[in-house]
C-alpha cells in the first residue's frame, strides 16, 4: 500500500490550491458541500481562482466575497432557500467577475468530457438558449451520423476537486453516500483531489464495501480529517441541514461590511479542526443530529 | 393586483394549482422551492403513483416522512428509490422519460421563454440572478413544463432580456428549428391567474383567473397585448384537504406564508 496522504486542512489547501488554479467544489450540489475547505481558501487569501460547480449553494458567494475568485463556471450561484446571493451580485454587477453560464446538464457533460479525456460531449439541452452567448464552451454541431443539431460542451478538467465525505482512510479511499451529484465526474476529471472527511477509518472499513467508494484512491492527493466540515449543508448519516445558518447568511451578506463581520466570526476565528465545532456549540450540534437511524442491510462480497 | 383570501394564502393557491398539473402515474422533475411542496401535495392527494426526480440525483415515489425545505434535506434521501449521479437523472430527462417539470422564473415573455440569469442583458447587467440550475434542462427536454412566478409588469415582458430556459422562442416551429427534441411550457401559474399556450403560434393565452382577479388586472400587469381564451375560467380555491396537506408539509409557512 502507498504512503499516507493525511494532511491537516491548511497544508492540503496550501499545497493543492495554488493561486490561479481551477477548483471544483460543491459537487453533490446541496449536500456534503466542503464549507470548511472553502473557508480555509478564504483564510489563505487565494487569488484568481476559477470555481467550477453546479449548484454551489452559498459557498461560492462566500469565496467570491473574500476576493479569491476571477472566474465562475457554474449553473447556479445563490442561496437555495433564499435566492440571490449578494457577494456574487456585487462582483458581477461591478464587473469584477468573469462567468461562464452553464445548465446543470451542460456542466455535467463538461466534467464528463474532462473525465473521459475527450474534448467535448454532446447533449440536446440548451439549444436556442442564450447560454451560448455567455459561455464560449458551448457550440452547436451537426451529429455526424444523424444530422441532428446538438449542443457540444467543451471539456472542463479542473486542477483540483475538493469533496467532503462521510469517511475515508488515510490513503484516499473514501465512502460517500446520499445523492452523488457530479462528484464522480469531477473527481475523475481533476488532476488533484482533496478529501475532507467526517471520520478517518481503517482501510478495511472502506474495502468492505467497494461499491460505495466515490473515486479511486490512487487519484487522491490529500485526505484531511474535518468533523463538521460540511456544515451547514447536510451530511447523510451525520447531521441535518442547518437552515438557520442559510437564513442568517442572507442578512449577513447584504453589504460588504455585513459580510466582513460575518467572516470575522465564522471564518477568521477558526484555526484548527476543533475550532469550528466549538464555535457551533453543543446545543446547535445536538439540534442538527440525526433523530433516528435508518441503516442499510450489509451486502455480501464473499466468494 | 393579487387578491388575498382569508382562508388561504396566494402561495397555497399557486401550489395547489401546480399540483393539479400532475396526473397520476406521471414522472415529475421536481424543482427547488414551491415545486417541492407541489409534488408532495400531488403525491398525497390525487397522484399517489407519481414518481419524483430531483436534479441532485434522487428518485423517490413516496412523500417524505417529514417536512423539507430543500431537496437535499435528509428526509428526501431516506427511503428514496434511487440515489445516483446527476448525469443519471439527466439521462432519463434527455431520453424523454420525464412527463412534466416545474420551474420558477424572474422574467417571462409572450412565448414562455424564461430568464433567471440577467436583468438588463448580459453585457452590463443591472441585476445578476442565480442562473439556470436545472431549469434550462427541464425546459429543453421534459415532455412539458410548468412555470410558477409572481405576476408583475416588469416580469411579464414582450421579450426576455436573456433566454435562460427555452419556451417557444419566437413562435410556432421554433423549438424544432433550433433542435430541441420535444416539450415546451404547458402553463404559467402566477399570482393573478393561469396561462396556457396556443398550440400553433406558441403564444401565451390567459386561461384562468384567480378568485377576485379581473381581466383588467391581468392586462395592466402584462407588458404586451395578451391573448385571452374565449372562455376564461376561475381557478379553484385550494380545498380543505389540500390545505391540510400543505400545512403538514410547511408547518412554519416558510414557502406558503403571505
Amino acid at each position: 500500500m502507498s504512503s499516507s496522504k493525511l494532511y491537516n486542512l491548511a497544508d492540503a489547501i496550501e499545497r493543492f490550491v495554488p493561486h490561479g488554479c481551477t477548483v471544483a467544489m460543491g459537487t453533490c450540489q446541496e449536500s456534503l458541500i466542503p464549507f470548511a475547505a472553502g473557508h480555509e481558501i478564504m483564510r489563505q487569501a487565494k487569488r484568481d481562482l476559477t470555481l467550477v460547480g453546479t449548484i454551489s449553494d452559498m459557498l461560492f458567494d462566500q469565496i467570491i466575497g473574500a476576493g479569491c475568485v476571477r472566474t465562475v463556471r457554474a449553473s447556479w450561484v445563490g442561496n437555495v432557500i433564499t435566492g440571490s446571493c449578494y457577494n456574487f451580485r456585487r462582483a458581477v454587477e461591478g464587473g469584477s467577475l468573469e462567468q461562464e453560464d452553464h445548465s446543470n446538464l451542460t456542466l455535467t457533460m463538461a466534467l464528463r468530457a474532462g473525465a473521459m479525456g475527450v474534448p467535448f460531449m454532446p447533449t440536446r439541452t440548451a439549444l436556442g438558449s442564450d447560454l451560448f452567448k455567455t459561455n464560449p464552451g458551448l457550440k452547436t454541431i451537426a451529429c455526424p451520423f444523424t444530422g441532428d443539431i446538438l449542443c457540444a460542451v467543451a471539456a472542463i478538467a479542473p486542477d483540483t476537486a475538493i469533496i467532503h465525505v462521510q469517511r475515508a482512510d488515510e490513503y484516499g479511499n473514501a465512502h460517500l453516500w446520499g445523492n452523488l451529484g457530479v462528484t464522480r465526474e469531477a473527481c475523475l476529471a481533476s488532476r488533484h483531489i482533496i478529501i475532507t472527511a467526517e471520520e478517518i477509518v481503517s482501510p478495511d472499513v472502506i474495502g468492505s464495501d467497494p461499491n460505495r467508494v466515490i473515486t479511486p484512491g490512487f487519484k487522491v492527493s490529500a485526505v484531511a480529517h474535518v468533523p463538521w466540515g460540511g456544515h451547514p449543508s447536510p451530511v447523510p448519516g451525520y447531521y441535518n441541514r442547518d437552515h438557520g445558518a442559510f437564513l442568517d447568511y442572507r442578512n449577513s451578506s447584504k453589504t460588504s461590511a455585513d459580510f466582513a463581520r460575518w467572516r470575522a466570526r465564522w471564518v477568521d476565528t477558526v484555526h484548527g479542526s476543533g475550532d469550528y465545532p466549538a464555535l457551533l456549540g453543543e446545543e446547535r450540534m445536538a439540534s442538527l443530529a440525526l433523530r433516528n437511524h435508518v441503516w442499510s442491510e450489509a451486502a455480501d462480497y464473499g466468494c | 393586483m393579487a387578491v388575498e383570501h382569508p382562508s388561504y394564502t396566494m402561495a397555497e393557491l399557486m401550489v395547489a394549482a401546480s399540483a393539479r398539473e400532475i396526473a397520476d402515474g406521471e414522472v415529475v422533475f421536481v424543482g427547488m422551492r414551491l415545486p417541492l411542496l407541489g409534488f408532495l401535495l400531488a403525491k398525497s392527494t390525487h397522484a399517489a403513483d407519481a414518481t419524483g426526480i430531483f436534479e441532485l440525483g434522487i428518485i423517490r415515489d413516496t412523500a417524505t416522512s417529514e417536512p423539507i425545505l430543500t431537496m437535499g434535506d435528509l428526509p428526501n434521501l431516506c427511503r428514496a428509490r434511487w440515489l445516483s449521479d446527476t448525469a443519471d437523472v439527466m439521462a432519463l430527462l434527455q431520453q424523454g422519460l420525464v412527463d412534466v417539470g416545474f420551474i420558477g422564473g424572474a422574467q417571462v415573455d409572450r412565448f414562455g421563454n424564461l430568464n433567471t440569469s440577467y436583468i438588463g442583458g448580459c453585457e452590463r447587467p443591472e441585476t445578476r440572478l442565480p442562473g439556470s440550475g436545472g431549469a434550462c434542462d427541464l425546459a429543453s427536454l421534459a415532455g412539458r413544463h410548468i412555470i410558477i412566478m409572481t405576476h408583475e409588469k416588469r416580469r411579464f415582458v414582450p421579450r426576455v432580456d436573456y433566454l435562460t430556459s427555452p419556451g417557444y422562442g419566437d413562435g410556432g416551429g421554433w423549438r424544432r428549428r433550433v433542435g430541441l427534441p420535444r416539450g415546451g411550457p404547458a402553463a404559467v401559474i402566477t399570482t393573478l391567474g393561469i396561462f396556457r399556450f396556443d398550440r400553433e403560434s406558441g403564444e401565451m393565452v390567459l386561461s384562468s383567473l384567480h378568485p377576485g382577479v379581473t381581466v383588467e388586472d391581468v392586462l395592466a400587469n402584462t407588458g404586451w397585448e395578451l391573448r385571452i381564451a374565449p372562455a376564461v375560467t376561475t381557478t379553484p380555491s385550494p380545498t380543505e384537504a389540500e390545505l391540510a396537506v400543505l400545512r403538514r408539509f410547511d408547518p412554519q409557512a416558510f414557502w406558503t406564508g403571505s
